[in-house]
């Protein structure tokens, strides 16, 4: 029994190729849908069957970064001192409005897109060093009440955020926090620290204390053997804690379509909110979408080396 | 330079009680070793000097100051722990200065470039000093961890088995040099083994360690020749002492009744008639073709200058050191005695020397 012979090997190893294909046609299809609608004319994006190959247009895009204003009677626009962006907005697109007398601005998702950065970068860095320095106290002193104190961290993240929305959106309105970075940044902060503090706490559990004593013995205080040996150290798993934190930060929907409406409003409620009424035009809100998985992307990707040792939960080599 | 004294120090964890009533007086400029069998709380207690740990209850003193609440960096101490400590991001030549950058210290650049060159010569690790420290082989971390101790001057040197990953060879070559560094430096070292070879070589006094309680302290000559139990005289010597329970008889020695006696020499005062614990170091019984007791060659290990000759008393086996030129075979048929003066005696129920003399 068990003895593999090469050509059964073989077979299992085009097998799993197999398989690994397969997992990737099905995790790719809705990016590559994504991204095909995105560039394409508004007229094939619904088409039954989908239309696979198509001449790619930029048109989608200026949809997306523009808005069409009716002008008021006699208000002029000068074009000819219009503001950089107008202008590439202007060349792009159509000039529209069927009377003529329109004008085409920014739209409002540039600044949605700025605020989903700002709000997601701030959140999970707070989230990850405020988890990062829990985790270090839990890890290495004694703390009364230990278990509990983790449990009850972590049964912060169990009631689903809906229940407790609306008490929170009286609460912010109460203290002028709706419709506010801060505020955003704040429930997000809560909302991940909990998170980060559990998965930092089982990789600063595998760094042997070893060092940071040997650091003390040599004449280090117990903070600077934190900075200089603990943290880089733990770096894997700051990484795969910041990842898991952006993306909540990035992707969450509930709360900032409550909690925000203008100033602060992110992307996840601005994109459907384009939709509108009458036929929805599914290029811009593919686009709108294409770009918005970008920054994770790029996030994931920068922190890949540190991710591929991370993601196995604290395996650190000793 | 420091004198340490740990005066009636424990240490609890949990429920289980690592170190027990410990009391030790490290002379300034000492070598101590400090001697046990696996979870004795050897590193428990290099540990508690560090500053690493408190001790539940006692006092732990340098040059006659309580230090129980200084922190470790107060302490001055250098401590080469059992594990690697080695900082893993940082190459050999960067570990090494890392002590010397510390804001306590903070040694100029001419000072510490000199200090490095010094360690890594005596430890010739000078091929490896710019080299990362995860690579390197568990001989070499050992010695970069004795590096690091030794590029400094602390009160006193902490060693938890520091020679335990070198090989034979390289072992002995350590030995003499962690000696040598210890005269030439008069510094207090306390250093860790169970390898009792190595606390007899280097220690000034060795302290025994077992279960958390100091068994014995004393000089190497005096842990074996007059251990104060048998436990002590089990732990010390290579290879290790017969024990052999029986009963004094009129002056001898009866472990079995007819077939197994043997002659005593001076009697320890108590003990007639009660059950005793004979103890005879291997170098101290003698095969010859008059001796008092029949036995059998069970076996024989050569070591070059001398064999180790295990020998069958009945369900007993017994070992003998003799020259290596005195041929024998295994399952020859021997007789054999030993040197009546030599033997110890231990109490049969607590194992304490009844016949030490102190
Ligand atoms: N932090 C701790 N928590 C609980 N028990 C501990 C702790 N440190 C040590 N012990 C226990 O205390 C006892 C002594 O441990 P110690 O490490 O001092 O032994 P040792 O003599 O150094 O052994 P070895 O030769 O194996 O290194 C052991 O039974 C160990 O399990
Ligand atoms: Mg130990």
């Amino acid at each position: 029994m068990g003895t593999v012979t090469s050509a059964q090997q073989k077979l299992g190893n085009r097998l799993a190729n197999v398989m690994i294909v397969v997992a990737l046609i099905v995790f790719l299809a809705p990016i590559y849908w994504i991204g095909s609608t995105a560039f394409k004319p508004r007229n094939l994006a619904t088409t039954v069957p989908p239309t696979i190959l198509f001449t790619p247009e930029v048109s989608p895009f200026v949809k997306l970064f523009t808005k069409r204003v009716q002008l008021k009677p006699n208000e002029k626009v000068d074009y000819d001192n219009a503001p950089w962006w107008e202008k590439i907005v202007i060349d792009g697109g159509e000039r529209i409005s069927r009377s003529g007398k329109g004008e085409v601005q920014l739209s409002g998702y540039p600044s949605r897109f700025l605020n989903s950065l700002i709000v997601a970068i701030t959140s999970t860095f707070l989230a990850v060093a405020m988890g990062t320095i829990t985790a270090y106290g839990f890890s290495r002193f004694k703390v009364a009440g230990e278990e509990d104190w983790l449990f009850f961290i972590l049964s912060t993240r169990m009631l689903p955020p809906v229940v407790v929305a609306i008490p929170m959106f009286l609460m912010y309105r109460a203290v002028g926090l709706n419709d506010t970075h801060i505020g955003l940044i704040i429930l997000y902060t809560a909302f991940n620290v909990s998170f980060a503090v559990w998965l930092m706490k089982g990789f600063i559990d595998e760094i042997p204390r070893e060092y940071e004593e040997a650091a003390l013995v040599d004449g280090y205080t117990r903070m600077e053997a934190f900075w200089k040996i603990v943290l880089p150290e733990a770096a894997t798993g700051i990484a795969a804690t910041a990842v898991f934190c952006f993306i909540t930060a990035w992707n969450e929907y509930a709360f900032a379509l409550i909690m925000t409406n203008r100033k602060a409003q992110t992307a996840p409620p601005f994109i459907p909110s384009q939709v509108g009424s009458g036929l929805p035009d599914w290029t811009v809100i593919a686009s709108g979408t294409a770009l918005f998985l970008l920054p994770v992307a790029i996030f994931t990707f920068l922190l890949r080396n540190h991710l591929l040792r991370g993601m196995s939960f604290g395996a650190i080599r000793k | 330079m420091a004198r340490i004294e740990l005066e009636n120090v424990s240490k609890v964890f949990g429920n289980h009680t690592a170190l027990k009533d410990l009391d030790l007086d490290i002379a300034d400029g000492e070598f101590f070793v400090l001697l046990g069998p696996t979870g004795a709380g050897k590193t428990t207690t290099l540990r508690l000097i560090a500053g690493l740990e408190t001790p539940t209850v006692g006092h732990i003193r340098t040059n006659g100051t309580e230090v129980n609440d200084w922190s470790p960096s107060q302490r001055d101490v250098a401590l080469v722990l059992q594990q690697y400590s080695l900082y893993p991001r940082l190459t050999v030549r960067d570990n090494l200065s890392f002590p010397l950058r510390s804001k306590v210290r903070n040694a100029s650049p001419a000072e510490i470039a000199e200090r490095v060159a010094y360690a890594a010569k005596t430890l010739r690790i000078e091929h490896l000093l710019d080299r990362k420290t995860d690579r390197l082989s568990g001989g070499e971390m050992q010695r970069v961890s004795i590096g690091r101790a030794i590029v400094r001057e602390p009160h006193v040197f902490l060693m938890d088995e520091p020679l335990s990953n070198l090989d034979a060879k390289l072992r002995e070559a350590m030995r003499t040099e962690l000696k040598d560094l210890q005269m030439r430096l008069g510094t207090t070292f306390l250093f860790v083994t169970h390898d009792q070879v190595e606390a007899m070589t280097m220690g000034d006094r060795i302290g025994v360690l077992n279960h958390g309680r100091l068994e014995q302290v004393g000089t190497p000559h005096d842990i074996y020749r007059n251990p104060r139990n048998a436990f002590v005289a089990g732990f010390v010597g290579s290879p290790a002492i017969n024990l052999l329970s029986g009963r004094i008889n009129q002056g001898r020695a009866i472990i079995t009744p007819g077939s197994f006696e043997l002659p005593l020499g001076a009697l320890p005062q108590a003990a007639t008639g009660e059950a005793v614990t004979f103890g005879i170091r291997p170098e101290d019984l003698h095969i010859v073709s008059g001796g008092p007791v029949a036995a059998q060659v069970h076996d024989v290990e050569n070591y070059g200058t001398e064999q180790v000759v295990t020998l069958r008393v009945g369900a007993t086996h017994l070992r003998a050191s003799v020259p290596a030129q005195i041929a024998i075979r295994v399952e020859e048929q021997v007789r054999f005695g030993w040197l009546p003066d030599k033997v110890m005696f231990f109490d049969g129920q607590t194992g304490v020397n009844i016949g030490r003399t102190v």
